[in-house]
Order: C-alpha cells, then sequence, then structure tokens
C-alpha cells in the first residue's frame, strides 16, 4: 500500500479541474515522472503558488468536484511522482476518483460542512494528516489541536488500493 | 420499480457486483486515441500483458495532434500505429483517413443503441446520441478495456431532462447544451447519467444530438443519452441493414433499451426552451453562461470552428451560412477545421470550403488542433477566442488566453464583427 500520511496542503476552491492540476501540454510526456515539476502549475488562486506551497506536501484536501474536466490520468500521476497519494475532498469528478482507485491511490469523500470545519481549524497552520486505513480513521492535527475524522470506502475501492490498481486485480480476477 | 435506459444496458452487461453499488460490465467497443492510448500500451507492455480482448471491438484514431507537430507527438503516434498492427486491430485511422474521434467513430458507425463503450478521453459522453451507454475513463480503466473488455462503474443514477418548448431557428443545440449546463452547474451531474429527451431532441438530427451530448460531462455527467428512435436508426442504416428486416424491426429491437414508465430517477428535470436566446460562456467554467446580447461588443483575437461538439457537416453548414458573401473583421483570424475528411468533402461538394476561403478564413485538415491548445491556432496570452469546441479553461487553448464557448453561427458572426454578436444583429 501507498503512503497515505503527512503534510496537509489546503485548497479552498471548488472545481479544480485536470487543465489545472498537469496542463494539456505535458500530454506528449510518455514517463510519469516528467509530470513531477508541473503539478498544479497552472492553478490561479489568491495565496497558491505551486513552486513553493508543494513542499513536503502529501495529502490534499479541498472543496467540492475536484478532478472535473479532462479524463487524463496525468492527474493521479502528477500527484503519485510528488508522493502525494490522498485527496480528502466533499465529491469528486467520476473519472478522476476512478483513477485515483485505479492507481492504488485514494480519492476520500467527508461531507462539506466538515470540511469546512477543518478549512477553519486548520488551513491557516501547518497541518498534518495521520491515515489509519485498518480503523478508517484520519487524525488531523496542526499545533497541538486534533481533529478524529472516520470514513469509508467501499470494498472493492479497499481491494483495489491493496492489490496495488486495477490492472493486476482485473487480469487475475476476471 | 421500473429501470431506466443504463441501468437496462447494465442488466444486459453485467459480469460482476465486487461491491454493492459497483458493477464490472462487458463492452462492446473501446476506443482509442494517441494521446491517452500509448501510456497504456506502454504499461501493458512493461506488465508482459500486451494483450487485446477483441481487435474487432477496438477502434483507434490519430486525431489530436496530427499531423505529428515533433518528435514527441511523433512518437505517441508511432506507438499507437505499430500497437494496431501487431494486433490486427483494422479499424485504425491514419494521417489522411483520420478525423476526431467522437466525429469518425459515429460516422463509421461504431456507436450503436444498447452499446457499453469506454475511451481515454472525458468526451466519450457523445456516444451516448446514440442511445449507448459511453463513458471516459483513465488510462488504467483503458488498459484493463483493452486487455479484458471490461470496466468498473458505480450502479447509474440517472438524471431526466425533458426539453420542451419552441425555442426560435437561431437557438442551436450548443445553445441549448450551455443552457442545460449552466442551469445545473459544473458538479450538477457528477456520478450521474442524463437523459436527454422530450420534443426537442426528438425533433433534432444525430448531428445535434452528438453535441448536446458531447458537453454532458461538463456538468459531470458519467453519460448523455438519447433515445433510439427513426432518426437513429436512419443514420445508423447503412451499417444495419444487414442485421434488420424493416427499419421499423430495427426500431423495435432497440427499444429495449428504452426505460420503463415508472423508471426510478434521481431528478426528474422540464426546461422550456420558447424563450431561450443563443448563449456563449463568459468566465473559466462552462456553466459561466450568458446570452450573447449580454456580451455583444467584447473584441476578439480568434474564432475557432471545429472539434468534437461543432465540427460536422451542419455546424459548418450554419457557420457558411453566416459567411456567405461576407468577410471576416481585419482584426481577427477565423480557423475552421472540418472534423472528419468525410466532412470536409461534403462541405467541399457543397461549396462551404470556398465561403470560407472567400470570407479569409484558415482551414485546417481535421484534428483537435487548438481546442486542446497543442497545435493548429494556439492563443498567445491576452488573447480571446470564440470557440465553438466545449472547455473554456483558464490556459486550455494556451497559457493567459481567454475562450468563450458559442455556437457555430455565433461563432461566425463574431469573426464578421470582430466583436462578439450573434447572427441576427450582422
Ligand atoms: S476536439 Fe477537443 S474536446 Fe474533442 S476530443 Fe479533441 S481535444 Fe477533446
Amino acid at each position: 500500500m501507498k503512503n497515505f500520511s503527512g503534510k496537509a496542503l489546503f485548497l479552498d476552491r471548488s472545481d479544480i479541474n485536470t487543465d489545472e492540476i498537469i496542463p494539456a501540454k505535458y500530454l506528449t510526456e510518455i514517463t510519469k515522472k516528467a509530470m513531477g515539476p508541473h503539478l498544479l502549475e497552472d492553478l490561479k488562486m489568491d495565496g497558491f503558488d505551486p513552486a513553493t506551497d508543494l513542499k513536503d506536501i502529501k495529502v490534499i484536501i479541498t472543496r467540492e468536484n475536484f478532478g472535473c474536466g479532462s479524463s487524463r490520468e496525468h492527474a493521479p500521476w502528477a500527484l503519485e511522482v510528488n508522493d502525494i497519494n490522498l485527496v480528502i475532498a466533499p465529491n469528486f469528478a467520476r473519472i478522476f476518483r476512478q483513477n485515483m482507485y485505479n492507481c492504488g491511490m485514494m480519492a476520500v469523500e467527508i461531507d462539506a460542512d466538515t470540511i469546512d470545519q477543518l478549512f477553519k481549524k486548520f488551513s491557516a497552520k501547518s497541518a498534518d494528516v495521520k491515515t489509519d486505513f485498518d480503523a478508517r480513521k484520519f487524525i488531523i492535527s496542526a499545533d497541538g489541536e486534533e481533529t478524529v475524522l472516520d470514513f469509508s470506502i467501499s470494498g472493492f475501492d479497499e481491494s483495489l488500493v491493496k492489490a496495488g490498481g486495477w490492472v493486476e486485480f482485473a487480469d487475475t480476477n476476471y | 420499480m421500473g429501470k431506466t435506459t443504463a441501468q437496462k444496458i447494465f442488466d444486459a452487461h453485467r459480469l460482476d457486483e465486487p461491491s454493492k453499488g459497483i458493477e464490472v460490465i462487458k463492452l462492446d467497443a473501446v476506443f482509442c486515441h494517441e494521446i491517452t492510448t500509448p501510456t497504456a500500451i506502454v504499461d501493458l507492455v512493461e506488465r508482459g500483458k500486451d494483450r487485446v480482448f477483441d481487435p474487432t471491438k477496438i477502434k483507434a484514431v490519430i486525431d489530436h495532434v496530427t499531423p505529428a507537430k515533433d518528435s514527441l507527438t511523433a512518437e505517441q503516434g508511432k506507438v499507437l500505429r505499430d500497437w494496431a498492427n501487431r494486433h490486427g486491430i483494422k479499424d485504425f485511422f491514419d494521417i489522411g483517413r483520420n478525423g476526431v474521434c467522437h466525429a469518425i467513430f459515429p460516422e463509421k458507425g461504431f456507436a450503436r443503441p444498447g452499446y457499453t463503450i469506454i475511451m481515454g478521453d472525458s468526451h466519450t459522453c457523445t456516444h451516448g446520441a446514440f442511445g449507448a451507454f459511453a463513458a471516459g475513463v483513465g488510462t488504467t480503466d483503458l488498459e484493463v478495456g483493452i486487455l479484458k473488455g471490461i470496466c468498473s462503474f458505480k450502479s447509474p443514477k440517472t438524471i431526466r431532462i425533458r426539453l420542451t418548448g419552441n425555442p426560435g431557428k437561431e437557438v442551436t443545440p450548443k445553445d441549448i447544451i450551455l443552457h442545460i449546463i449552466g442551469n445545473l452547474g459544473v458538479n450538477g451531474a457528477t456520478d450521474h447519467v442524463i437523459e436527454f429527451t422530450g420534443p426537442v431532441i426528438g425533433a433534432m438530427s444525430m448531428e445535434g444530438r452528438m453535441t448536446v451530448c458531447n458537453m454532458a460531462i461538463e456538468a459531470g455527467a458519467t453519460c448523455g443519452i438519447c433515445y433510439p428512435d427513426m432518426t437513429t436508426v436512419n443514420y445508423l442504416w447503412p451499417f444495419i441493414k444487414d442485421e434488420f428486416d424493416s427499419k421499423e424491426k430495427a426500431l423495435e429491437s432497440y427499444s429495449e433499451f428504452l426505460p420503463d414508465t415508472d423508471a426510478a430517477y434521481a431528478r426528474d428535470l422540464e426546461m422550456d426552451l420558447s424563450s431561450l436566446t443563443p448563449l456563449i460562456t463568459y468566465g473559466y467554467k462552462p456553466d459561466h453562461v450568458k446570452t450573447v446580447r449580454e456580451m455583444t461588443g467584447e473584441k476578439v483575437n480568434q474564432v475557432y470552428i471545429g472539434s468534437c461538439t461543432n465540427g460536422r457537416i451542419e455546424d459548418l453548414r450554419a457557420a457558411a451560412a453566416v459567411l456567405k458573401g461576407r468577410k471576416i473583421a481585419d482584426s481577427v483570424r477565423v480557423i475552421v477545421s472540418p472534423a472528419t475528411p468525410d466532412v470536409y468533402k461534403q462541405a467541399l461538394a457543397e461549396g462551404l470550403i470556398e465561403i470560407f476561403m472567400n470570407a479569409g478564413c484558415c482551414l485546417t485538415n481535421p484534428t483537435c488542433g487548438a481546442c486542446l491548445g497543442m497545435s493548429n491556432g494556439v492563443l498567445a496570452a491576452g488573447e480571446v477566442c470564440v470557440s465553438t469546441t466545449n472547455r473554456n479553461f483558464n490556459g486550455r487553448m494556451g497559457k493567459g488566453g481567454m475562450v468563450h464557448l458559442a455556437s457555430p453561427a455565433t461563432a461566425a458572426a463574431t469573426a464578421v464583427k470582430g466583436e462578439i454578436t450573434t447572427a441576427d444583429q450582422l
């Protein structure tokens, strides 16, 4: 299983699309690694600078409909090669969400009110997310404050995370 | 409780239900292009799984950047071409015979009522215009599709939208889908199938239905679906005439996938389009929609007419009708990209190409080109383009460029004026 714990980045905007996560001009690259330096390069947001703000980030916490737009799996790959394997949001674009689990990564839905509270409590600080996969809990902490959140994923998504992705799982099981 | 079209299609294709609410279904077709497929092919080769489930059910095209613009895009084309050759994939459309995927595949009769189709391209929802379940997927789903002919989906939930009223003749399918997206929002149909129905759809050509279904993804939908009717059968007839004794028999057979009258919808909407006027987007999301009149007068640098949304023959006819006997403004450049070779030939035969050239437009070969900002008309920073494509995301047609999505008629009128306008304001 991949790593799902570490420093969190809060992106306070809904509908962040895959063109913003990785621009189309990098789609001619054949290796995943080449995506690395260009993660979120075209995301224009006050107070966000991809050149500095992505340092050491392992988890992204954001708003509705993350990953909408183009189907490009380059978006999860750009996250993956930066060792970001977990995104938490109220909901995700279907294809993006499926792509994440298909790569053995996680896109976890937490209701909008709870996400809002996380933003209020932690987004101004340097927060950390600890994922207890078996207990299905996120422990989010900063400056001695802590919030514990239960999450759920389907048995199918769990198998994909454990198998490291859909190709191996499908070829073995079907 | 009755079933929706998508539920009936899933019933006919279900292989497994690995978790409650998640279904693995068998695929009737896997479509491929040279941007997302090569990574899948390279990965399959690396895993020692360079196989295809059925070469007759895989269709491939080079369309996004064609002819290749540099060594990287040449390599992408080559990976796809070599793979099609070594697996005996006969329906591979190489340079000269190629067109934009969601225009050329339907034109060849590859999308049929009741089919399940995936492609590594979000606008695969276009093919739902034929009453198919067609969904865009990422590279891994595409890999498994190629390898096993299967894909996993959540059990489909459906939004039904009944389109009624008598929209004026200046209102095109593009305006209608922009209106729907403006209403639903870009997240309004996420994880849902949309069934588009009602008299407005009934009166629409297959080209128009494809324009509508094409942009279902811009509201987040997995697929847009129109019910098969005589319009569908007439379009498909050259490809299915050996399968059925008559068109009526074909329609009867396709009716299997019509929803039950008591089907359960997540939402059931009716939109009366009587007062609709031509629409255009103003911001960086497809649901940022205004009337063209509200945007009138804004200067543009480029007009783009083409793509899987509006590059079909009816779209070129609509644009040419506006441009006939007129010149484009000196301050703009206009790029027209017929979506397929057949569209191009038809446009030539009808004299449309001559109209475009006399007006001062640049004609390109069939390709995605500028739609995704990779070739043939990329914008410079600060430039504004009125485009018949489907995405106005920041940077989509070139870093720092602004894209306003509109119909071919609005795009052509804007080209004449050099600023945003409707055709009837000329
Ligand atoms: S024309 Fe544009 S939207 Fe359509 S398939 Fe090509 S790049 Fe995608």
